[in-house]
């Protein structure tokens, strides 16, 4: 496969395919990711190509889909496993947290869980309840699980090859609204690490951290900052746990304000983490407190009220405002 | 790159059906089986329109009048005349999604009806039929889907509980207010709806060992429409579902999910079991989804038209005309009433659906907490004053 633009959707399936074809232990699993190729058809033709042992249709039971994928790994399978969509990963909750989280550390290091739980997450479709949720704080606070989330078709790509590689659970988090955004995407590139942060925009006034969907959000609120005569910079963390504080910092050191923006709540959310950690390593350089903007202490509300939700343009903007009156 | 397949070994739809669901009758072909033919399937009503004969459940539906058939016929014609509104609203942007109930209606009108008022009814997001019984105003149903609330109704009001969207959660909530009407020592019963895929879920297994280890009076309506979105029905079992039961200790039963009389007559069986103490009952409505699984799904992915062709001939409604027809229970007159009323209804419902306003924004703070709750009161406030600065043309 040659440098090709693709779709971040279709990018996940190149790297699917990739990673079934060089290893015969990796395994796709979950719910119509056979035929049907996914709800969102990010297994497309995977059933098709390398057949229903490698290829698995699970019944409809997330907490049997990871279970069963431990067992898998503890047999020396590399099990990716999708969940639909955020909301359904609950009833997996208890097996990726009490067990799929903790079981290296319990083996004293004898025992590997190179488990990928795929995840669709974030809002902005228009879907009923349960299909737009941002869980990732409620992993990030689980010790032993890493989470990444990319934000582009090439990082997808290559984040799902080297998730796959990991020998640690990894709990990948597809930016759903992204999934039909098309980027350049190369199969022979080498990549950076997994878990560093990426500058997309350089700027010197304000630093604007985001992963995931929110990336392209604040790349267009640095656009719009940039007609008013701020310069911005952005900052994609393409992971959360762990988070690259070393590029933050870095980052923050040089435009002296950071706003973090995610569709989270923003209570007891990553950006959160960022504020306290980034406070602490960069207290004498902040000019202004580090703002937050992310979702609000309530139930992600029905379609019609999500844009009220959601971080979008003006909210993001509003809190560069706010940190640039400082 | 090495491919592996493995179809071969994997049993098919066919074969699986055969060798679980017992004997295989000549008239058994292809996928699913052929209502009529299965001696485990209850049935009452031949796809002929036919009423069969069977001697435990016809003393359930034995005192039916002609007047209580036509109302079972009029509750399935408005209930599909309502779902095909809203996937044409869906299919006009006027809804985000539906979840669509074409050919299960004799399955929800048939357990909708044999229940009592005081019984309670704890739905998944496709119980428009039962809804219909329940008399929750169909428009109601509709608020979700069109995005502009989370629910939509009182559970209260008509003792339906809210749809529930992650599958399989909600039979543990029937169990348990089944445990609270035992305890209460009233003799009421639930009724949890759930699919053939749901059943694959810890929580449906733990439901039956709750209901079966306190003896709550719970009747498991699965309906089998043989899908899970894309996944057929033996990607989940491996026996059929009705047998699952017997493991848990209490009984389960098959039914011709597509005749109503049926589904009427072994719903009621089931619901006088819980009345009189006797515990769950696992009903198994043997059905077929029609349409796709929702208004984003593509069936023509994983199926073939042959499969619905078949199931179009035990159309349930077809069916109960037949039989009002042959045996003189209904006129013409009865029949063009109630095409009239159904344009009614669909008028209304359109009408509904476009008048329903969007939700005022603070409704997002709006029940967060029953006893309020500092942050939320902080950030509406902070959500106010952002709102203001559009306002007073200070935001942008
Ligand atoms: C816990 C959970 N996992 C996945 C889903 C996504 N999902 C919605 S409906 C559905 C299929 C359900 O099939 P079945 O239980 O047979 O009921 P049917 O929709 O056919 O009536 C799936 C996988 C969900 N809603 N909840």
């Amino acid at each position: 496969m040659a440098a090709e633009k693709m779709a971040l959707a279709k990018a996940i399936n190149e790297s699917l395919r990739r990673a079934l074809e060089s290893d015969p232990k990796v395994l796709v699993m979950g719910e119509d990711v056979g035929k049907l190729g996914g709800v969102f058809r990010v297994t497309d033709g995977l059933q098709k190509d390398f057949g229903e042992s490698r290829v698995i249709d699970t019944p409809l039971a997330e907490s049997g889909i990871v279970g069963t994928a431990i067992g898998l790994a503890l047999r020396g399978y590399r099990p990716v496993v999708e969940i639909q969509f955020d909301g359904f990963v609950f009833p997996a909750y208890d097996q990726i947290v009490t067990q799929l989280a903790k079981m290296h550390a319990r083996s004293l290091g004898k025992v590997k869980m190179p488990v990928v739980v795929r995840i669709p997450y974030g809002g902005g479709i228009g879907a009923v309840e349960h299909h737009s949720e941002s869980p990732e704080a409620l992993f990030a606070h689980v010790a032993g699980l890493k989470i990444v989330s990319p934000s582009n078709a090439s990082d997808a790509y290559w984040m799902m090859q080297q998730a796959i590689q990991s020998d640690d659970p990894v709990i990948f988090f597809e930016p759903k609204r992204r999934y039909w955004d098309k980027g350049e995407v190369n199969p022979e590139a080498i990549p950076g690490p997994l878990h560093t942060a990426r500058v997309v925009r350089e700027g010197t006034d304000l630093t604007l951290a985001a992963y995931g969907p929110m990336v392209k959000t604040c790349l267009e609120v640095a656009g719009a900052a940039a007609e008013e005569g701020r310069n911005l910079e952005v900052l994609d963390l393409r992971s959360v746990s762990p988070i690259d504080f070393d590029a933050i910092q870095a980052s923050v050191e040089k435009t002296r304000r950071l706003v973090v923006v995610h569709e989270a709540p923003v209570f007891f959310g990553s950006g959160a983490e960022i504020a306290a950690r980034i406070t602490e390593r960069c207290f004498y350089h902040l000019e202004a407190p580090v703002l937050r903007v992310g979702g609000y202490h309530a139930p992600y509300p029905p379609a019609r009220l999500e844009e009220e939700y959601l971080p979008g343009l003006d909210r993001v903007l509003d809190a560069v405002d706010r940190a640039l009156a400082y | 790159m090495t491919v592996e397949s493995t179809a071969a070994r994997t049993p098919r739809r066919s074969a699986s059906t055969k060798s679980t669901a017992g004997k295989r009758t000549t008239a058994r072909k292809g996928t699913g089986a052929a209502p009529g033919t299965d001696p485990q399937l209850v049935q009452l009503l031949t796809p002929e329109g036919e009423r069969v004969k069977n001697a435990e459940y016809d003393k359930y539906v034995a005192a039916i009048t002609p007047e209580e058939l036509r109302g079972l016929y009029r509750d399935m014609v408005l209930t599909r005349r309502f779902d095909a509104e809203a996937t044409a609203l869906q299919r006009q942007g006027e809804l985000g999604l539906w979840a669509s109930l074409l050919g299960q209606e004799a399955a929800q009108i048939g357990s909708g009806r044999a229940l009592r008022d005081d019984d309670y009814v704890f739905p998944t997001y496709r119980e428009h039929g039962v809804a219909w019984c329940r008399g929750v105003d169909p428009t109601n149903l509709l608020g979700m889907f069109r995005g502009v609330n989370n629910g939509g109704w009182d559970p209260n009001g008509n003792n339906f509980h809210l749809y529930t969207i992650v599958i399989g959660s909600q039979t543990l909530h029937a169990t348990g207010y089944a445990m609270g009407i035992a305890k209460d020592g009233a003799d009421s019963a639930v009724i949890a709806y759930f699919g053939d895929g749901a059943s694959s879920q810890g929580d449906v297994a733990e439901s039956f060992t709750f209901s079966a280890v306190y003896n709550a009076p719970v009747v498991f309506f699965c309906q089998n429409n043989q899908w899970a979105i894309s996944e057929p029905t033996e990607k989940q079992t491996r026996v059929p579902l009705y047998q699952r039961a017997q493991g848990f200790g209490f009984p389960g039963v098959r039914v011709d999910g597509n005749d109503v009389l049926a589904c009427l007559a072994v719903t009621k069986w089931a619901l006088e079991r819980a009345r009189l103490g006797e515990g769950p009952t696992l009903v198994e409505a043997y059905t077929y989804r029609m349409g796709a699984h929702t208004t984003s799904d593509d069936p023509s992915r994983y199926r073939g038209d042959e499969e619905r062709l078949a199931w179009e001939a035990k159309d349930p409604i077809l069916r109960l005309r037949r039989h009002l027809e042959a045996s003189n229970h209904a006129d013409e007159a009865f029949f063009a009433e109630l095409e009239t009323e159904s344009e009614t209804l669909g008028r209304r419902v359109r009408e509904a659906v476009r008048a329903m306003p969007d939700p005022d924004h603070f409704a997002i703070f709006e029940n967060v907490y029953a006893d309020g709750h500092a942050l939320v009161d902080e950030e509406r406030a902070q959500f106010a004053a952002y709102q203001a600065s559009f306002a007073d043309g200070q935001g942008d």
